[in-house]
């Protein structure tokens, strides 16, 4: 047990260098400005001597290594810098949008889970069936689909043509109150506080969202899952089992899935890095109000700090959940040790 | 001399038939990529309008024989804007591709053949690299250098970067200590000679089934960024560009402003993505699915 427990402790250690290149890659990022930072910042209207002042307020005008330590000191603070856009912290801003992305995102993976996870597994089991056919179409059209493009294309079916979804603005159309702000996820406020009204016209709104969302994450999650459970099925625990005279189903589930969820989690760790991207083209289809839209109206207007600030969270967020998928294992997979790393 | 390469060649050439053969999606990906090759080429002398010109008394109208994919907003022909737009969109991705195969070449063969102090060191910065989501960091880099479209291709470049090194690096390191290369460095080859033209070659086959699957994502990546208002500056013909603007007509029902050069995007990048897997069964047998 305490094994285990030292292992889990190496693994949370090993995110440490990673945090603090995310860090040092942003606080380049920021220093890589297209011309002087000072004279952005002091903004279109300032003279040579308030661009000096905000130099020195900024401490822009310390070497290097200097600079860093203030930033990461202004970090631990919590300190991301102000939007020159909406005049407020940028903490602040991302922390008031953040759940708009999250319930987003994670309503889009759960709903590719459920389709992915058993076409894969149905892909490997009825093998070179139409299922299997279906399955590797998908799969190549998947991957080739631009986000955006898809979003747009099911605003057109599912809006224009048949009218079975609201109009793509937002979370929330204007005629309804958004719920007393509990968690920040319209879904779960809305169902905390008894509102079927509100919830089903959350839902309306999210449904072509995450369903775009879905669509593109769909792809790697079926393949990675056909591919492990065709390794698991060849395997000779599996033939064992049969033999032993198993029931096929306490066979398929209880032991070739069990096994094939380990490769699948892995995958879901690196589709939540296309998703994170996605999202900010799906949330800009979409006129969704969650942090990539705030990342792209922030790009637009040359926004460094909001932006910075983006990139720096987006990273941080995708190093934690990584951690967490590494650790979710020694749940999943009980002979867990990370001795191979 | 002459005769024995030959039949080295025709095996080749007979292998490549085989393949095709027997893969005919793999040969429908070859032309579907020749055809957007001469696009990017010739399409900008044999478009049949304009793709600048605008004409308010055409706004907007819907596909017919003059305008095979209508006319957007300001009248202009979408179907000559979406041709032309072939060679913009396939120079970002080939420049942001080749700039990525040849640093990360570089860096993963200095990685794999002297290893020690280089090695750990650029295995921390790519681990780094890969620790953003992908299309988050490309958009903070060209926050950062400023919103062009070369900017584009170098952030493009950049994201890309770790995969070649990181495949480069394996390549190169499983053959550091094998006989050929032993053998070249006894014949008095210098180690620079040896990684180069002894080791390299050996990389080159998974690398370039890597630059296939490689491109249609670029090509995503870069139609992604200009999506989102980057780089690629209205009225130039953009695919990505193309559907933002189409995108603001698609709920008043006119679908063809975005729908075509969406499509063509995606017909690109299915393209790439084809010729990928095609590539690979003809470079790795084994792999083969």
């Amino acid at each position: 047990m305490s094994q285990r427990a030292v292992a889990v402790g190496l693994r949370v250690a090993q995110t440490l260098p990673v945090l603090i290149g995310v860090v040092l890659i942003s606080f380049l990022l920021t220093r890589a400005l297209p011309g002087d930072p000072a004279a952005y910042f002091a903004g279109v209207m300032a003279d040579a001597e308030s661009i000096e002042a905000t130099r020195v307020k900024l401490g822009l005008d310390k070497p290097m290594p200097q600079q860093f330590i203030m930033y990461v000191g202004d970090l631990l603070q919590g300190d991301l810098g102000q939007s020159v856009g909406t005049g407020r912290p940028v903490l602040t801003d991302l922390a008031e949008r953040l759940p708009a992305s999250l319930e987003l995102t994670l309503s889009a993976l759960l709903l590719s889970c459920l389709i992915a996870v058993p076409l894969g597994v149905w892909a490997a089991v009825r093998q070179g069936s139409w299922v299997d056919h279906l399955c590797r179409v998908l799969v190549t059209a998947g991957v080739s689909l631009p986000t955006f493009f898809t979003g747009v294309l099911l605003i057109y079916i599912f809006y224009y043509l048949l009218g079975w979804a609201p109009s793509p603005l937002g979370r929330l159309d204007f005629i309804y109150i958004p719920p007393p702000h509990v968690t920040g996820f319209y879904l779960v406020d809305s169902a905390l506080a008894g509102d079927a009204e509100t919830f089903f016209a959350t839902l309306r709104q999210l449904v072509l969202p995450a369903a775009t969302l879905a669509l593109f994450t769909l792809a790697p999650i079926a393949r990675m899952t056909r591919a492990a459970m065709l390794t698991a099925l060849s395997s000779d625990y599996i033939r064992t089992a049969r033999a032993a005279g198993l029931p096929p189903r306490k066979v398929l589930y209880g032991y070739a899935f069990r096994n094939a969820l380990l490769p699948v989690v892995t995958t879901l760790g690196m589709v939540f890095s296309f998703v994170l991207g996605a999202n900010v083209l799906v949330e800009k289809v979409f006129a969704w109000p969650g942090i990539g839209s705030y990342a792209v109206e922030a790009l637009v207007a040359s926004d460094y700090a909001a932006v910075q600030g983006f990139v720096l969270a987006m990273a941080v967020l995708f190093v934690l959940l990584n951690l967490i998928i590494d650790l979710s294992y020694a749940l999943i997979d009980p002979r867990i040790g990370f001795a191979s790393k | 001399m002459t005769d024995t390469p030959a039949p080295q060649s025709n095996s080749a050439f007979a292998h490549l038939v085989y393949v095709l053969r027997d893969n005919p999606v793999t040969l429908i990906a070859f032309a579907l990529f020749a055809f957007f090759v001469l696009s990017a080429v010739i399409g900008p002398y044999v478009v049949p309008h304009d793709p600048l010109a605008t004409n308010a008394t055409l706004a907007l109208t819907p596909p017919s024989w003059t305008h095979w994919f209508g006319t957007d907003s300001l009248g202009r022909d979408v179907f000559s804007r979406v041709i032309v737009a072939t060679r913009l969109d396939l120079t970002i991705s080939v420049a942001a591709v080749a700039l990525s195969f040849v640093i990360g070449g570089v860096l993963g063969a200095v990685a794999g053949y002297w290893g020690g102090w280089w090695d750990i060191v650029l295995n921390r910065v790519f681990d780094t690299i890969m620790a953003f989501p992908l299309f988050v960091l490309a958009m903070g880099i060209v926050a950062a250098l400023g919103n062009t479209v070369e900017n584009i291709i170098y952030a493009t470049a950049i994201i890309n970067i770790p995969f070649y090194a990181r495949l480069v690096r394996a390549e190169v390191n499983i053959r550091r200590e094998a006989g050929f290369a032993q053998a070249a460095r006894l014949a008095g080859n210098s180690h620079i000679r040896v990684v180069a033209f002894h080791i390299f070659p050996n990389a080159l086959p998974p690398m370039m089934v890597q630059v296939s699957l490689n491109l249609g994502w670029a090509i995503l990546n870069a139609a992604g960024l200009s999506f989102i208002g980057l780089g690629v500056r209205p009225p130039t013909p953009e695919w990505g560009i193309m559907v933002a603007e189409g995108a603001n007509y698609i709920v008043s029902g006119q679908w063809w402003v975005a729908l075509f050069p969406g499509l063509w995007l995606m017909l690109a990048v299915f393209t790439f993505n084809l010729m990928g897997d095609g590539l690979r069964d003809l470079v790795d047998p084994r792999r083969r699915t």
